[in-house]
């Protein structure tokens, strides 16, 4: 992947997908992310109408950055939020009835999800309209995608069906307690297990950052900066990695150097004199 | 059914049946976040059983005697959000001028509330099931009492938890999570009561 320039549109999409996935990177948003996936499509539509909230949230915070002052601005936020989830819900209500009604009490909660408080303070504030925008929907996407990929796989293991259409035929019992309120903590604690092994950046898989596990643990910023918080781990531990991989090369280069060093030496000495010959082999032996 | 038994039963069906971490999925983030000792777990599970009966007694008085009566209902989410963070500011201004031992044990707890979604989502379930004002008030204690319950034996687990051998990729947050789910299992087991 070669390096995007900042805050492009096309960079912003990249970031919220991939690189800072919230829901697998930032570990934001936890309680929709396990509530409404019992199936792909109510992870499609719980994605899409926070992805809608986010871009909306992140234009309208972004155009009045500078207007909203510093010492009120997460109500501020948070009554803009609430504005356009409600709107959000009316709409959702009229033209999608079936989603509304399986996504519930989910859709309002939508005002206290991390992620959406979290680019408003990190981003939305502090970055000019567009790239906002842009930032907000890749987040959005990202949410999403990753709400849909733990919908499949609960709807598939538990339903033995995927979007609806039968997958598995009648004759295997599909193992129900995965659309069941315990199989949505059994399928994430899997995928972070999975995330740890493969060693992927996560907020989580560091001891640095069990403290701001989830949300939660850097609840005293949680009132809106929990993104940054987890945003910072995240570029922690990257800097983190880059330095020791940095340090690892250097301590190999001089060693190089120093063997090289070293035999050269040794072979001057060796022409030197017998008795420097068996002083190394001691030292070897050593 | 007399008083007794339909507060009981309100009792047992928002805290145990209706488990709002395990079985609503609501106050996740300080569930897995806070749940690291005892001590702070329950100093936790107070705070949110304070703020979220008070909200809940708000939020329906407001409802009840405002929204509902001017036609304003699809304003639910916007009054409710603001009144429950401006609560919070009050409680914590209120308690660190009248009642500082309080305020030592909750304080530090009381902000990370606000965005807690358990109490926004108490106080909407109290108008969705159309509650009155006492049962408004009772359900929104008993569901937060739920929560404290939740967060206290989670806290115990992952203290006796601490120099447990645990395979590498599983330690922090997906051995919590697992522990979450079995929890839930067992919770499930409350379901039959009702």
């Amino acid at each position: 992947m070669k390096k995007l320039k900042k805050n492009t549109p096309l960079e912003r999409l990249w970031n919220g997908i991939i690189k800072e996935n919230p829901t697998f990177i930032l570990m934001l948003g936890m309680c929709p992310t396990l509530a409404v996936t019992t199936s792909a499509i109510n992870g499609v539509g719980m994605g899409l109408s926070t992805a809608a909230v986010l871009v909306m949230s992140n234009l309208v915070i972004s155009l009045l950055r500078k207007i909203i002052p510093g010492q009120v601005r997460m109500p501020a936020y948070i009554v803009i939020v609430a504005s356009f989830v409600t709107i959000i819900e009316m709409l959702l209500h009229a033209f999608v009835t079936p989603v509304y009604d399986s996504l519930g009490i989910f859709i309002p909660l939508i005002v206290v999800n991390c992620i959406i408080l979290g680019r408003a303070e990190a981003y939305a504030s502090k970055n000019k309209v567009i790239p906002s925008i842009f930032d907000g929907l890749g987040m959005g996407l990202g949410f999403t995608l990753a709400l849909t990929l733990i919908g499949m796989l609960r709807e598939f293991l538990g339903a033995g069906t995927l979007f609806g259409m039968q997958v598995i035929p009648d004759v295997i019992p599909p193992i129900a307690i995965f659309v069941l309120a315990p199989g949505a903590f059994f399928v994430l604690a899997c995928l972070t297990a999975l995330q740890n092994k493969l060693n992927a950046p996560s907020a989580t898989n560091k001891p640095e950052a069990e403290a701001s596990l989830a949300c939660g643990g850097d609840c005293s910023k949680c009132a809106g900066t929990c993104g940054a918080g987890n945003h910072r781990a995240v570029i922690l531990d990257a800097a983190t990695k880059k330095e020791a991989a940095d340090r690892e090369k250097a301590a190999a280069a001089k060693a190089a150097a120093e063997k090289k060093a070293a035999a050269k030496k040794a072979e001057a000495a060796a022409q030197n004199s017998p008795v420097a010959k068996t002083e190394q082999g001691g030292d070897s032996h050593e | 059914m007399s008083d007794i038994t339909v507060i009981l039963l309100t009792l047992v069906t928002t805290a145990l049946i209706n488990n709002v971490v395990l079985s609503q999925f609501m106050g996740l983030c300080p569930f897995l976040g806070v749940s690291k000792q005892i001590k702070t777990a329950a100093g936790m599970g107070a705070a949110v059983i304070f703020v979220i009966t008070v909200a809940s007694a708000l939020t329906s008085a407001l409802y009840r005697g405002i929204l509902l009566p001017l036609e304003l209902t699809y304003l639910n989410t916007i009054v409710f959000i603001a009144v429950i963070a401006a609560l919070v500011q009050f409680a914590e201004m209120f308690l660190r001028k009248f009642s500082p031992p309080l305020y030592n044990a909750l304080g530090v707890y009381l902000p990370l509330i606000t965005t807690n979604c358990a109490v926004l989502g108490a106080a909407l379930t109290n108008v969705q099931k159309d509650y009155s004002f006492g049962m408004s008030v009772l359900s929104g204690f008993g569901t937060a009492a739920g929560f404290a319950i939740a967060i206290i034996i989670m806290a115990g687990i992952r203290e006796k938890m601490a120099h447990a051998p645990i395979p590498k990729a599983f330690r922090g947050m997906p051995i919590t999570l697992l522990i979450a789910g079995l929890m839930a299992i067992a919770f499930m087991g409350f379901g039959s009561i009702a």
